[in-house]
């Protein structure tokens, strides 16, 4: 590398950072954000969450309805994903190019999952409550939707990564095209597949939180009502609860995939 | 009788370059032949046109006096069934078992539905033991394939391509990822497929000495052209020249 | 067909056939996650709250309602130039928690790195930051809108503590790549922690680091809308949840979507370049 190549880098990474700070700084000035009133706010709302977000013995006795609360929305996760994982493997092998069977259909594939991908899970909460109305259904398929899009796209690499040179044998061998998905393909992309349904179960249980404050089911309906009713012991509650339902999935999770991947 | 005819074969894969031109030569049942060349003068491509895993773009290939370009989808498979072919990556599913990726060698003759439920009949499945116990790693039948030294994954290839009950094994570059020890179990191998089960065998190779030590005989490609084809003591330093250009040889068989 | 005499290494199930499959843990693993999978999911199918679901009436509602959205897009509670400073606010949002987030997460991910730093202050970090992971994004920014009042203070420092969790995971794990030998050749010369960081450590990862950030950008700018719509923190989202839940109105609901596709496509596209240029196939995103 000569002075001058060295030169320009430098001279790139200072306008870089120029750049990067003239961004924030503009950023603060559309969103009237205060870095100080930022800093300052924070060791206070750090004191007021010790100080008022505390279990309290009234607030466990609403412990029960908050499991059930808890429950429904790890199952509506669960069977989303679950769901959503069927469609995508599909969408997956249509996409991938190592296992598509033509052009138009691979574009087709890339396309749906971008765009159920890139439209926010909240926005399609808010378009499916129109019609679906305050249910289960209508968190189930935004959540629904939004994994399909992921899912789709991790799929599709993980296809393209594991199976290309086994591809290849199998059509030597004469096997047919379902032979080479189910044999070669999927065992090899499976452990890689299983992984990223459980990371989206983790996401999703976060996202249902989310969903669920817009439809007004599961968990997110409970925390909301509480917040908005100033009841912040059960609201720290439903938080722990949360929280403690997101560690024991993760760490399910961590465990599976150190034995199969 | 010819089991392979190439009659003026040319294969481009765009417009500018033409991988192969005007290739012709003649394979009888029961020869083993090798293909020598520096890389890049099309012996893979060449490989891959015979069992059409590269569409042909010019002239044509006879096997068992069918012509190859014009299969459609189910002779097409009846071809691959009849064409065993080992890669020089082996390619197998490294999470499968042994035995199941020489199984894999039988799905040209099942039906979809049967290859799905994974139904191999008894007959195979021994079928299979015993082509690996004559390769020398019945031993190892259950482990996964990634445990495998590259020489042992190269012998379950070839048990995979054996248990398609073949009459034309393909050989691309079987030896050019293995240790000198594991190549030569691997030629011995290839070499014993010819000599006793009566298979023909056409392998690509870029060392000059193992093609001389094994073929009956020789085909050197450069540039997409056939520049040699004679029995192996035809091949002097002189042609060996011709086939990998003057000076270059030194390095490429080293 | 020739078969063995004596088939020495032959397994056979229990009904005499030959055995071709490895009967491993791990097999054994996935084939209960799978089950297990398809029985909770069908438990809750049954479980669901089913209230007030006509669903014939539903889907065709919904075709109705996302053809009026793509086909007729258009705005009328707001002028354009309106939408304009709403995606900017939700773009800023997206961009001073990302920025700030980068910041704190670099200090935290050199306490987390195994390489850089001792066993349990690494344990503690990385245990602090899966609890933040564990709470809902959503939440911590309620929490915080009533514990630092509400602004757009309140809705960046929730969007921090995720930006933070997921930075720090990501940079650390790179920091932990670094060849051995750099830091060694560094230690050998005598220079001290500091020295080896700013000239060993971050030269040698600094793209990684930028792509990350980047990606979480990506990621927060999703979040930005999300809190827009469901915290109150303004913007696109704030926009769109009042178009669809307070006006009804399909069509402002179609040209916020667009407007939030255009600019969630831009930047994924963007991001894929990096990533593509940066990384190496085995480092993948995670959201």
């Amino acid at each position: 590398m000569n002075e001058k190549v060295m030169q320009k880098r430098k001279w790139q990474a200072t306008l870089f950072f120029i750049l990067i700070i003239a961004v924030t700084y503009l950023s603060a000035f559309i969103t009237n954000f205060n870095l100080m009133e930022g800093l300052t706010a924070f060791p206070q709302a750090i004191g007021w969450i010790f100080a008022n977000l505390l279990i309290t013995q009234e607030s466990l006795e609403k412990l029960p309805t908050i499991l059930e609360k808890l429950t429904e929305t790890i199952f509506m996760s669960i069977a989303a994903t679950t769901t959503a994982a069927v469609v995508s493997l599909f969408l997956g092998i249509m996409g991938s190019k190592t296992t598509s069977i033509n052009g138009v259909l691979s574009v087709a594939a890339r396309f749906i999952a971008s765009v159920s991908r890139n439209i926010p899970v909240v926005a399609w909460a808010l378009i499916l409550l129109l019609s679906f109305g305050q249910n289960s259904v209508t968190g189930y398929l935004a959540l629904f939707v939004g994994t399909v899009g992921f899912l789709t796209r991790a799929f599709i690499e993980s296809i393209d990564e594991a199976s290309h040179s086994s591809v290849e044998a199998l059509t030597a061998t004469g096997a047919t095209y379902v032979h080479i998905v189910n044999k070669a393909v999927i065992p090899q992309s499976l452990p890689q597949i299983i992984s990223w349904i459980l990371f989206m179960i983790e996401t999703n249980i976060r996202s249902a939180t989310l969903v669920g404050i817009l439809t007004g089911t599961g968990i997110g309906y409970t925390f909301d009502m509480y917040y908005k009713s100033m009841n912040y012991n059960a609201v720290a509650l439903v938080t722990f609860s949360i929280v403690i339902a997101v560690i024991v999935i993760e760490l399910l999770s961590n465990y599976i995939r150190k034995v199969i991947l | 009788m010819a089991l392979l005819q190439v009659i003026e074969l040319g294969k481009s894969y765009n417009t500018e370059t033409r991988v192969l031109k005007g290739v012709n030569f003649d394979v009888k049942a029961g020869e083993f032949v090798s293909i020598i060349g520096p890389s890049g003068a099309g012996k893979s491509t060449l490989l891959r046109c015979i069992n059409r895993m590269v569409s042909i773009s010019e002239g044509s290939i006879l096997f068992d006096n069918q012509e190859v370009s014009r299969l459609k989808k189910k002779d097409l498979r009846k071809l691959r069934t009849d064409i065993g072919m080992v890669f020089q990556h082996y390619n197998l599913v490294p999470r499968l078992t042994v035995i199941e990726n020489v199984l894999h060698g039988r799905f040209g003759y099942k039906s979809t539905l049967q290859g799905v439920l994974g139904r191999f009949n008894e007959d195979e499945k021994a079928r299979a033991f015993y082509l690996l116990h004559k390769l020398g790693i019945e031993e190892h039948a259950y482990k996964r394939c990634d445990q495998l030294s590259g020489g042992q994954q190269q012998r379950v290839g070839i048990a995979r391509a054996l248990i398609q009950d073949p009459k034309l094994v393909l050989c691309d570059e079987p030896i050019a990822s293995l240790d000198p020890n594991s190549s030569k179990i691997i030629m011995d191998h290839l070499k014993s497929i010819t000599s006793e089960l009566g298979i023909t065998c056409l392998v690509n190779l870029h060392q000059v000495e193992v093609a001389h030590q094994y073929s009956d005989r020789i085909i050197g490609l450069n540039e997409g052209e056939v520049v040699f084809d004679g029995p192996n003591h035809q091949l002097t330093d002189d042609k060996i020249n011709r086939i990998y250009g003057t000076q270059t040889r030194e390095l490429i068989t080293v | 067909m020739e078969t063995l005499s004596k088939p020495t290494y032959m397994k056979r199930n229990r009904d005499g056939s030959i055995l071709i499959k490895a009967r491993s843990k791990q097999q054994l693993v996935m084939r209960a996650t799978i089950g297990s999978l398809i029985i909770l999911s069908l438990i809750g199918f049954l479980l669901f709250d089913y209230t007030g679901l006509d669903l014939a009436s539903a889907i065709t509602e919904t075709a109705y309602n996302l053809k009026v959205m793509f086909v007729e897009p258009a705005l009328n509670h707001f002028s354009l130039g309106e939408a304009f400073y709403q995606v900017g606010i939700t773009l800023g949002l997206a961009v001073l928690s990302t920025v700030i987030g980068a910041v704190i997460a670099l200090f935290l991910s050199l306490m987390a790195a195994t390489n850089l730093s001792n066993a349990w202050v690494s344990k503690t970090v990385r245990i602090v930051v899966a609890f933040i992971r564990a709470v809902p994004t959503v939440l911590w920014v309620l929490i915080f809108a009533i514990a630092a009042g509400l602004g757009s203070e309140a809705a960046v420092l929730g969007m921090l503590f995720h930006s933070i969790a997921y930075l720090v995971k990501a940079f650390s794990e790179a920091f932990e790549e670094i060849d051995k030998g750099i830091i060694e050749a560094l230690q050998s010369t005598g220079s001290n922690w500091w020295h080896i960081v700013t000239h060993g450590v971050l030269p040698s990862t600094f793209t990684y680091l930028l792509s990350w950030t980047f990606l979480r950008f990506e990621i927060n700018f999703s979040v930005a809308v999300a809190m827009g719509a469901a915290a109150g923190a303004g913007g696109i989202g704030f926009e769109l949840f009042m178009a669809s839940g307070f006006y009804f109105d399909l069509s402002e609901v179609g040209f916020i979507t667009y407007a939030i596709l255009l600019i969630a496509i831009i930047l994924e596209v963007l991001s894929t370049q990096l990533k593509n240029r940066y990384f190496p196939a085995s480092v993948r995103s995670e959201s």
